[in-house]
């Protein structure tokens, strides 16, 4: 259905909401969508489509003055009486002539769309797209279960006063895993491994998926601590590599997180948060890891920390996640959470020559004229050159334990003082040179400005929107590690002369908040968090906000 | 072909009289029968004295961490299946800290040769007992004697079907070497157990106790038949034998990937702009 609108022209959001288990529960998707841009979820429903009674206790408060509630009696057991409540026997409808009971759910959609008044040619395509495998037949079945949904709504719903023709160009729809994966294959990686794990598998389904069109080997590794290990020799033998997973399967990582520090053998980690510690809540969202991305693992070493806060985002950063990573020969860690990897976003498309790929190894001709080779020769800059095993006649050596400029172990003082400040003090601060700074959205010289880092951004952005007559501005910050300077912009000089600074985050302790004091010194005046699983509605956002506005 | 020099690397610093240098000499001898220049080869190590060895020659090294050789090797191995790829861990190593990638390494099949250096014992942390130390051993931290079974290392791969099996001797090189050569050409997961001795923490099973019991599988030996190679793999007491114990035919992980099939994933091309035409296609 969301499909549908985005093809339709419209600008769709979707959140998803699940439960930890296989099959049952109270689940579902909220789609909002628009003739404007939009990014976040709202508490205000026009339509309900219940398919369990949950739905109808949970969400009747929320509706619309107009809204109305479609179910099917024969599926809830039970009919409603009100005027909202419209009662669509898709079941009957769909076996209708000995058709599927499963074809319920596109009489459903086919209902749904009748309500709106949307012609069904593009959910006809749709099915034709999804079914293509299934064959000609089960196309046909459920183009005419859509017909009777659809012709039936207009005949029955007779409150139905939405209007939703057609409004411009398809866009597309994609959520936060497959931009991350879009991101990863567009980079060049060649190699993805990983332990399933929500909410990270959905990045794991997206690379397996285009594993034989982009050439991209695929591996479900035996545990988590395996996989980032493949991930390392993978990139050692020659190919880029990634991994993803949660906070528990990164704690299983981190050894291997220093191991790439200290052979510096560059690898990407996308690490989705969700309520811990333990297994905490599986299936939901929280931002709680940001300070465990950033210190975990032992030993000092520099790393990357980017946070997306939306899909778009994702494929950019993880681009340049990638370019860091390999440029610099250091770990990087993308962070985002259940909500940005399941929610569904829709642009017009994205501008993919904006994305740079730079081969930095040394590889053929230029590694096999080279008189000596030393993995770890130190250099200005502390990159050393990274050739590519069997490519010339050098062999390559790594080391987990400190060693000498050829990669071979050693126990003095002096290369160990030297490899550090290869690998800290020289790479560092070049590194941090390639960050950019927070983007500002609202008036420079606001009395208010909210603060969020990754997630957070969609709905504070559409929140602050609605306050910026009131003297709100957003100040969202997406490349958290080396922690932005404000050379390139003077974010410090904004927070500053704001009379409110509030920081907006999903956690129960503030984690950004701190950081941000940590690095910079400066304190915000106050901090809202959320950290019951749930992400923010726009509206649930804007009463919180409200109260900080004065 | 590579000389003794060529593959001339750091001094060692283990104990004088340790296994290892056994090891290393079959190792090295193996590598010069095979025509197998340094940066042909990719040896992977983990941590404790067996962790030392490939600096101790020359190869393209991954000196890892502690038991988590084989995870590295399989990525390599299907990252360049041109490249031989070969494990070098401890029996703490391999059997305790990386016991489960062992197990899925073997599942995998993928063409790695995994050569333990099974001393029995922990050396580097100075005398702990390992997986393999024998019942009843007296260490540090087991005044009363080890009170679990030693694991076998070669009915466990047996029975999962390795398909590979091999146990070697340090103090036997000229046969190990064999052994080494046979395990790299070897298409599938090979897996040598190398019984060495630990001259300053296992006084058990000393070069004297090896040499009563270790013999060598006569050229009669079938190792493709199971049953027998159950038996042979089992007996660890009194008798010892070395050689091939198990082989079969299993295709390795790395022939079965349709993508990898005629070109290693190394030398196949990435073109941005080509994926860019046709990566959002998916999501209209």
């Amino acid at each position: 259905m969301a499909r549908v609108f985005a093809r339709a022209g419209y600008h769709v959001f979707i959140h998803q909401d699940y439960e930890s288990r296989v099959r049952g529960g109270h689940n579902f998707f909220q789609i909002r969508f628009s003739d404007r841009p939009i990014m976040a979820s709202r508490r205000p429903i026009d339509i309900v489509i219940a398919l369990d009674r949950p739905s109808i206790t949970n969400d009747q408060e929320n509706l619309t003055a107009s809204g109305i509630i479609v179910y099917d009696s024969a599926i809830l057991g039970q009919t409603y009486d009100g005027p909202e409540f419209f009662n669509v026997p898709s079941v009957e409808i769909a076996t209708e002539d000995g058709g599927s009971k499963i074809m319920a759910n596109t009489v459903a959609t086919g209902a749904v769309l009748g309500m709106l008044g949307v012609e069904l040619t593009i959910f006809e395509d749709v099915l034709k797209g999804s079914f293509a495998k299934k064959g000609d037949a089960v196309i046909r079945q459920n183009i005419v279960a859509a017909r009777r949904g659809h012709e039936f709504a207009r005949h029955h719903c007779t409150r139905c006063a939405f209007s939703a023709a057609a409004v411009g160009k398809p866009l597309l729809l994609i959520d936060g895993n497959a931009a991350i994966g879009v991101g990863a294959v567009m980079s060049g990686c060649k190699f993805y491994a990983a332990y399933p794990m929500t909410p990270s598998t959905g990045i794991l389904n997206y690379m397996a998926s285009k594993s034989d069109q982009y050439g991209i080997l695929v591996e479900q590794a035996e545990d988590e601590i395996a996989a980032i290990n493949m991930a390392l020799g993978a990139c050692f033998a020659g190919v880029r590599s990634m991994t993803g997973t949660a906070g528990g399967g990164f704690a299983l990582m981190v050894e291997g997180l220093s191991l790439a520090a200290m052979t510096e053998t560059p690898v990407v980690i996308a690490l989705g948060q969700r309520p811990a510690p333990a297994t905490g809540l599986p299936t939901r969202t929280e931002q709680g890891d940001l300070l465990f991305a950033l210190y975990a693992a032992h030993g000092e070493f520099p790393r990357i920390v980017f946070a997306p806060g939306s899909p778009e985002q994702a494929v950019y950063l993880t681009n340049k996640a990638f370019e860091l990573s390999h440029k610099y020969q250091v770990p990087a860690i993308i962070l985002t959470d259940q909500y940005l990897a399941d929610t569904q976003w829709t642009y017009g498309g994205f501008d993919l020559s904006r994305l740079p790929y730079t081969d930095y190894r040394v590889r053929g001709e230029a590694y096999s004229s080279l008189p000596e080779y030393k993995r770890y020769a130190f250099t200005d800059t502390g990159i050393s050159p990274f050739a590519v095993p069997g490519d010339g006649p050098h062999p390559v050596v790594a080391d987990s334990d400190e060693h000498d400029e050829e990669g071979h172990l050693i126990e003095d003082a002096e290369t160990r003082r030297g490899m550090i400040e290869k690998r800290l003090y020289r790479k560092l601060p070049l590194l941090r040179a390639e960050i950019a700074p927070p983007v500002l959205y609202g008036n420079p010289d606001a009395q208010t400005v909210f603060i969020a880092w990754g997630s957070q951004y969609g709905v504070l952005r559409e929140a602050t929107e609605r306050l910026q007559e009131q003297g709100a501005a957003m100040l969202h910050f997406t490349e958290l590690y080396p922690f932005p300077g404000t050379e390139k912009f003077d974010y410090l000089a904004i927070l500053r002369k704001a009379r409110r600074t509030v920081c907006v985050e999903q956690n129960a302790t503030s984690q950004f908040a701190r950081l941000l004091k940590a690095e910079t010194g400066f304190s915000c005046s106050a901090t809202i968090n959320k950290y019951d699983g749930r992400p923010f509605l726009l509206e649930d956002l804007l009463g919180e906000l409200d109260a900080h506005l004065g | 072909m590579p000389t003794l020099a060529d593959l001339e690397g750091r001094i060692p610093a283990w104990c004088p009289g340790c296994g290892n240098f056994g090891i290393l000499r079959a190792f090295k001898q193996a590598m010069i029968e095979l025509k197998l220049s340094p940066h042909e080869i990719t040896v992977v190590s983990g941590i404790g004295q067996s962790g030392k060895f490939p600096h101790y020659t020359k190869c393209n090294t991954f000196n890892g961490l502690h038991g988590r050789t084989l995870p590295v090797a399989t990525a390599m191995k299907l990252v360049n299946h041109a490249m031989p790829v070969v494990a070098e861990a401890g029996d703490g190593d391999c059997y305790g800290e990386g016991g489960n990638h062992l197990l899925h390494a073997i599942r995998r099949n993928i063409d790695v040769s995994l050569f333990v250096h099974d001393n029995q014992i922990y050396g580097l942390t100075k005398g702990q007992a390992s997986p393999t130390s024998m019942e009843g051993m007296m260490t540090k931290i087991n005044p009363h004697g080890v009170v679990c079974e030693p694991l076998n290392p070669m009915v466990f791969a047996l029975a999962l079907d390795c398909s590979f099996v091999a146990r070697g001797y340090a103090g036997d090189s000229e046969h190990l070497t064999r052994l080494m050569k046979a395990a790299i050409n070897h298409k599938g997961f090979a897996l040598i157990d190398i019984l060495q001795p630990c001259v300053t923490f296992n006084l058990v099973n000393t070069y004297g106790w090896f040499k009563q019991r270790v013999y060598r599988l006569g050229d009669d030996y079938d190792p493709e038949d199971k049953e027998q190679a159950l038996q042979k793999a089992a007996e660890f007491g009194d008798r010892i034998p070395i050689g091939i114990i198990y082989r079969n035919n299993r295709a390795p992980m790395n022939d079965r990937i349709p993508l990898i099939a005629s070109t290693p994933l190394v030398k196949q091309p990435f073109e941005p702009l080509e994926v860019a035409q046709t990566i959002l296609n998916d999501f209209f």
